[in-house]
């Protein structure tokens, strides 16, 4: 009857010993963020955020509207209006030093078929594109070229001042999905199951015009794929639908690594836990990446996976980071990284090395308890054991930042300001370091009785 | 005389030295004496004792030109309050002192009659056989069937305590002022809308008239005219002249000045005419007449009458009413001005003024007081922290700074000191200016006397003051504290052709009479520029340039408060006068007033005789003042005011501190210009009429209520410290339980704890049904929550899981409180189960005062500069951190917890601090990961 008051995780204690769940009490002392704020303007499901600069940021939804924010105040600081369907890609326009309009510019692609070009200082409508045959689902700007180019199912490059510059024929009718820029002027595509290698000529002595040629197509993944990203500049990776991960040679543009272990139906499962594992299939699609230098960070379906770039494996995974799919992952400076996912979580981890002396690691309060450890424990497969010799980190949580309702789309980390989420629920949250506000504060409102003359008059 | 009821409270009974005494007598100074109703099972405090009226109300009456005075209506309406008391009596009383000469028609020298904007008169009497006392306010109403046009109203506030009555004149001055004008204003549009009516009228039957007799000309050609043609001439002739009387009559109702009104509180209506006004003013080419028009257009479809010859003066017709005189919507404006006025003086006079000064109080401690005080009163704070914006260097440092201005010791003085004062109510007339300036030393009670010496005063004007043996004295007028002010500050004592000692004297020979009535002073109501003065400015004012009444109570007060401000105010008040002088520079004897330099400090003399001894100098005012008097007729009631002006601020009494609550409104009405978003302001703050506020928010009973349900809470449930905890330290307590009425009334008690995040309503939401979201957390600290057994309630229930973290929950069908633990010493203190306390009202200011504590030390915390900052550039973080905490633990004393609750608070001072830079509305949400705890009963 009150296990709910009891209970002080999500999941009621006793299922919570079958899942492998990491869960987390109430106390975290790690965990930062002990102050929100609920940014409330959108009215639909916000998807994106995308930082201006130190300190604003973007966001845009289903609602077609584009709210610029301060991360420092939570204010309200522009409504950019002009779609009228959802917005599908926002991407900023920095501008270049030597321009002489020095005002950011943010694009917007919608389901209304039109790109609008925003001044990210004055809301200002800076033109509309409504010439496309098709929905932009990704947007992406080569600034060292100074273009941009938005895919559909067509790819067309444009330059600063919106002129079409050159486009592709008919690609597939369901589009380019993703799109990263590449060295030597190329970019690739993900469509559909493939990889499209397009390679963009500017214009030289010889031709004025630009032209963007068809260089490869690459046929690696068995299935659609989800999520396309750069490494450094040698290397970019592709996630696909049932689990492959697929390292390429940005120069070459052949495999480097490929890796599938995401998943492995283990041959011990009776049939009840098969219909199960079944009904996980999807669980194994990879949805997001995040890298630096030395790992990929990979978000498979609930879970978390740290991928060594060296060693060219599995170092650390979380097979169930959270309750449902994890949508977006990043990794922050200290070692940490955090995901946000369906359930309505962020989750806040850090990568630990393992110490290989401690084989029975005593498990120190609330973060080991229903670790990794245990579930390797439970299952005594050889291909497991072999997983865990491998992995030499593991991801331990810190913390979880519980206060949207619904699926957390996406966020987004300043540096000085915290972490903004946004939501299904239609609302963005700043969380915020409450010690560090708390210091901010006291050092303004002496800054105001400075101004006010306050501060000395007892002298 | 003052009877023995209303002294009773002061005086020892003989009887007592009589009764058995077993124990050892205390010696006779220390004796404490009975009370003699006691055995009556009266209150010791009540001083209805002898009246015949159960508790004070709001007299409205008439000086009908039919039947003479009679009352017209009492507030509250309802026959139990007033009893077995007179009222027709009574409005004989306070009718026959209306000192106003309220002369209106053919003034000697002017071919019309001249309407004249006759400031009210206030004045305080008091009828000890009735065992009533009453502040009365006279105005007079405009009514074209009216004799002279005029009919004298008053509105008179009875109680049976005469020092409410004279501690709180000037805030009783200050509402009856606003309800006064409300009424004046409706009347005004009424009139201008009766003349405008009369006019078609006269216009009409001229036209009528005229046609008779062009036809009556041409029906005799014989050369000469028929009796009939020249009656029929004549009685053109007439309505020819009562077309242009009555066409300057409206000219004058019209001419009524308008920045007058702009500097006054008006009614929403009258606001919006003027903004009407600013607008069209500047589209129309003529804006006078335009604004003029609009405001006292009548309504348009209207069907003139032929008016007959004869004069239809007849006695039998029926005046119009009160509602008609005035339009009906600013007459109900003005009852509910009333209503408000009766509530807010209801109640004991210890009970108002401590309220008073609690409030004061408060005031000055405008960093912390939003976090635990009810909004009304931070309410009126925050007009006072707009308007005191420009002061702010010297309101913002630490309250102790003003503390030691605190003006409690003061206005126990004067308490004290009020006693004898009430004694010797009675002076002889002969003594018309010693006693008067003596009086109003009195009724403001100066603190700069001794009250010994203050008694001596009293000793001797006691010898010539025994002489009236009837019933009603009239204790003071409102202008008469501040003659007395300016008395003492000699500066600007400057008057040497005192105009008020010329009114007192006019007065005094006018009023004394066979009649039981003793006039000490009264309102300058009257004016004293001889009417032919007047006549070279065709369009004359005749009214008082003055600032509301209440302006002098507020500069009082702030100055009372802190002298640093007094530059301020004092240039505010020069300010004033000064545009006074701009304004009035007309009348002569305004700025005569103001310019002549101090020849003689006019002190009060307390041993003057007042019959002969007076100095030269004030004798020759004197005969002036009589040369005046006689010569004048009708009157500018404004020079005295200007004159008043000028003090020097500082040298008044801090128990000026009564007035308060109008420094609010006064000052705003000073400083500010008249957008509407000021007005607004003004209005909340001031025009508190009862049904604006959710009733009994921050009534007594209401605290009373929730003192009780609490102390019933920490009673009953042994977790009731870690909840408290909860709402102190800012995390959400949600109070769940199946029914509502149980649910509200805990957390109505339990509201009591919950910190403000500003000057608005508390983060309390009593009832909600809905699953709760993060944006309620954000929002509420307090929330009562239906707990529904169907499905739909999983939900609920689900949410707050989720979201546990960030609440409480106090579980009222389970008897169980999942929140964190608590191991401090500050909320027992708080919530003693084993308290002795028994009546709600007495927790409630226990709970008060304990917050108040923590109040201060949330801002030593927030405001002790080398806690937040390092002292040297290469101070880490840690050791701030370090030194925080050391401060929290040793200096103020805080244990475990505590330091969360302080902390929480010292964040909230600062948003509040910081909240005129731009930030977001809401303030964030904090929150601990701590664990939480299971607490069952």
């Amino acid at each position: 009857m009150l296990r709910w008051l009891i209970g002080g995780g999500r999941e009621p204690q006793g299922l919570a010993e079958k899942s492998p769940l990491q869960t987390i009490g109430e106390e975290q002392t790690q965990n930062p963020y002990t102050e929100l704020l609920v940014l409330k303007a959108h009215h639909d499901i916000v998807r994106f955020l995308v930082q201006l600069d130190d300190y604003r940021f973007a966001s845009a939804g289903d609602d077609g509207i584009v709210v610029v924010w301060n991360a420092q105040t939570g204010e309200k600081l522009l409504e950019l209006n002009g779609h009228t369907q959802k917005i599908t890609a926002i991407i900023t326009f920095p501008s270049l030093e030597s321009f002489e309009e020095k005002n950011q510019l943010i694009l917007t692609a919608s389901a209304d078929r039109t790109v609008i070009v925003w001044d990210g200082d004055t809301a200002r409508q800076v033109q509309r594109i409504s010439c496309f045959q098709s929905t932009v689902k990704c947007l992406t700007v080569l600034q060292r070229l100074d273009v941009w180019l938005s895919g559909g199912n067509d790819l067309c490059v444009w330059n600063r001042k919106l002129d079409l510059l050159c486009k592709t024929s008919h690609l597939s009718d369901t589009g380019i999905s993703a799109l990263v820029e590449i060295p030597k002027n190329c970019v690739v595509a993900a469509v559909g199951k493939e990889l499209i290698i397009f390679r963009l000529v500017a214009p030289t002595e010889g031709s004025l015009e630009w032209d963007i040629l068809e260089v490869k197509h690459l046929l690696d993944h068995q299935d659609n794929i989800l999520s396309l990203m750069n490494v450094n500049d040698l290397s970019f990776v592709t996630g696909s639908h049932i689990g492959e991960l697929i390292i390429w040679d940005a120069l070459d543009w052949t495999v480097q690594a490929y890796e599938r272990n995401f998943w492995d139906p283990s041959p011990q499962l009776d049939t009840q836990q098969e219909i199960k594992l079944c009904q996980k299939l999807n669980d194994i699609s990879i949805h997001h990446f995040t890298c630096d230098e030395e790992n990929v960070f990979a978000a498979v379906g609930r879970g978390l996976y740290v991928y060594n770039l060296q060693m060219k494996r599995v170092i650390a995974c979380q097979k169930t980071a959270h309750d449902s799919n994890v949508l977006h992952i990043a990794k922050l400076p200290n070692r940490q990284l955090i995901s946000c996912s369906e359930d309505g979580s962020v989750r806040i981890w850090e990568l630990r090395e393992k110490q290989q002396l401690a084989a029975e690691p005593v498990p120190t309060g609330f973060f080991n308890m229903w670790g990794f450890g245990r579930v390797n424990k439970q299952a005594s497969q050889p291909v497991k054991k072999q997983q865990e010799n491998a992995t030499s980190c593991s991801l331990e949580l810190i913390g979880d930042l519980i206060g949207h309702s619904s699926s957390v789309e996406m966020f987004l980390y300043f540096e000085d300001h915290g972490l903004v989420t946004c939501s299904a629920d239609h609302l963005i949250i700043l969380w915020k370091n409450g010690e560090r506000e708390s210091g901010l504060r006291s050092l303004r409102l002496f800054q105001k009785l400075e101004e006010n003359g306050d501060l000395y008059l007892a002298v | 005389m003052i009877s023995a009821p209303d002294v009773v409270a002061f005086t020892k009974e003989e009887e007592y030295e009589e009764e058995p005494y077993n124990e050892p007598a205390l010696p006779e100074e220390y004796s404490v004496p009975l009370f003699p109703f006691a055995s009556q099972g009266a209150n010791p405090w009540s001083k209805l004792s002898g009246a015949k009226f159960s508790r004070d109300f709001i007299l409205i009456s008439e000086f009908s030109e039919q039947v003479g005075p009679q009352p017209l209506l009492t507030i509250p309406n309802d026959t139990k309050v007033f009893g077995t008391f007179d009222l027709n009596y009574f409005s004989l009383r306070i009718m026959s002192v209306d000192y106003q000469a309220s002369f209106v028609g053919h003034p000697p020298g002017s071919a019309y009659p001249k309407l004249n904007f006759v400031e009210d008169s206030k004045v305080v009497l008091g009828d000890s056989k009735e065992g009533a006392f009453a502040y009365v306010h006279h105005l007079t109403l405009y009514d074209l069937e009216a004799r002279g046009f005029v009919r004298p109203f008053c509105m008179a506030y009875i109680s049976a305590d005469q020092h409410k009555i004279m501690q709180q004149f000037q805030e009783l001055s200050a509402e009856f002022s606003r309800a006064s004008e409300c009424l004046k204003t409706g009347n005004r549009k009424a009139f201008a809308g009766e003349l405008e009516k009369k006019l078609k009228d006269l216009d009409y039957t001229r036209t009528v008239l005229h046609t008779e007799t062009e036809i009556q000309k041409k029906a005799n050609d014989k050369g000469f005219y028929s009796s009939q043609a020249i009656e029929k001439a004549n009685e053109l002739a007439s309505v020819e002249k009562s077309i242009i009387e009555h066409q300057d009559l409206l000219k004058q109702i019209r001419s009524y000045p308008h920045r007058k009104l702009k500097g006054r509180d008006l009614c929403p209506g009258e606001m919006e005419h003027i903004q009407d006004q600013a607008s069209q003013a500047s589209t129309t080419s003529n804006p006078d007449e335009s604004a003029d028009t609009d405001l006292y257009t009548c309504r348009p479809a209207y069907t003139p009458k032929l008016i007959k010859a004869k004069s239809t003066k007849c006695f039998d017709k029926k005046l119009k009413t009160l509602e008609e005189l005035c339009d009906t919507e600013y007459f109900t404006q003005t009852l509910a001005q009333l209503s408000h006025i009766e509530h807010m003086f209801r109640g004991d006079l210890c009970y108002l003024l401590t309220s008073q000064i609690d409030r004061a109080l408060l005031k000055q401690q405008h960093i912390t007081n939003f976090l635990f005080e009810d909004f009304v009163e931070v309410d009126d704070r925050m007009v006072e922290k707009q308007e005191s914006i420009p002061s702010k260097p010297s309101q913002d440092r630490p309250p102790s700074r003003s503390l030691e201005e605190c003006p409690i010791p003061k206005v126990l003085i004067s308490v004290g000191s009020y006693k004898s004062s009430v004694e010797s109510v009675l002076i002889k007339m002969e003594q018309e200016l010693g006693d008067e300036e003596y009086k109003e030393v009195e009724v403001t009670e100066l603190s700069s006397f001794d009250p010994q010496e203050n008694l001596d005063y009293l000793g001797t004007d006691m010898k010539g003051s025994i002489s009236s043996g009837e019933s009603i004295e009239v204790l003071g007028t409102e202008k008469s504290t501040s003659v007395l002010s300016k008395s003492d500050s000699q500066a600007s004592l400057t008057v040497p052709l005192s105009p008020q000692v010329v009114r007192s004297k006019a007065v005094s020979h006018r009023t004394i009479s066979e009649d039981s009535i003793e006039v000490l002073s009264t309102c300058p109501s009257e004016a004293l520029i001889p009417d032919d003065f007047k006549a070279s400015y065709p369009s004359a004012i005749n009214e008082e340039e003055s600032y509301p009444d209440g302006n002098e109570g507020a500069i009082h007060f702030q100055a009372s408060i802190s002298p640093p401000e007094l530059g301020e105010t004092e240039e505010g008040s020069v300010e004033n006068t000064l545009s006074q002088i701009d304004s009035s520079c007309c009348i002569g004897k305004d700025s005569d007033g103001q310019l002549v330099p101090p020849s003689t400090p006019a002190h009060t003399h307390p041993d003057e005789d007042g019959v002969v001894s007076s100095p030269p100098q004030r004798h020759r005012q004197k005969d002036q003042g009589f040369h005046v008097d006689f010569s004048m007729e009708n009157a500018n009631p404004s020079s005295r005011d200007n004159s008043c002006e000028g003090f020097p601020a500082y040298e008044l009494d801090p128990s000026h501190l009564l007035a308060s609550r109008d420094i609010s409104k006064t000052s705003l009405d000073n400083y500010s210009d008249t957008t509407s978003y000021v007005s607004s302001v003004a209005s909340t703050s001031s025009d508190r009429i009862p049904s604006a506020y959710p009733a009994g928010l921050s009534s007594d009973r209401h605290k009373k209520r929730a003192g009780q349900n609490a102390l019933k809470f920490i009673r009953q449930y042994p977790f009731a410290h870690p909840a408290i905890y909860s709402l102190l330290s800012g995390r959400t307590l949600v109070v769940l339980g199946e029914d509502e009425a149980v649910v509200r009334k805990l957390v109505t008690a339990l509201a009591i704890f919950v910190p403000s995040y500003g000057c608005y309503a508390k983060p309390v939401k009593h009832w909600a049904s809905s699953p709760l979201h993060i944006m309620d957390f954000q929002k509420w600290k307090l929330i009562g929550l239906q707990r529904v057994a169907s499905p739909a309630g999983a939900g609920t229930l689900h949410a707050l899981s989720r979201y546990s973290r960030y609440t409480s929950i106090l579980d009222l069908d389970n008897k169980t409180l999942r929140c964190p633990l608590y191991r401090g010493t500050l909320v027992p203190r708080l919530a003693d189960h084993r308290t002795q306390i028994k009546r709600g009202s007495t927790y409630y200011l226990h709970v008060q005062s304990m917050l108040t504590q923590l109040c201060s030390k949330a801002f030593l915390y927030t405001f002790c500069h080398h806690l937040h900052l390092p002292t040297h550039d290469k101070e880490t973080e840690e050791l701030v951190a370090s030194r925080q905490a050391s401060f929290l633990k040793l200096t103020l004393g805080l244990v475990h917890e505590d330091v969360r609750v302080v902390q929480y608070l010292a964040e909230l001072l600062k948003l509040h601090y910081m909240r005129e830079s731009p930030g977001t509305s809401h303030p964030m949400l904090r929150f601990d990961y701590v664990p939480s705890f299971l607490y069952k009963i």
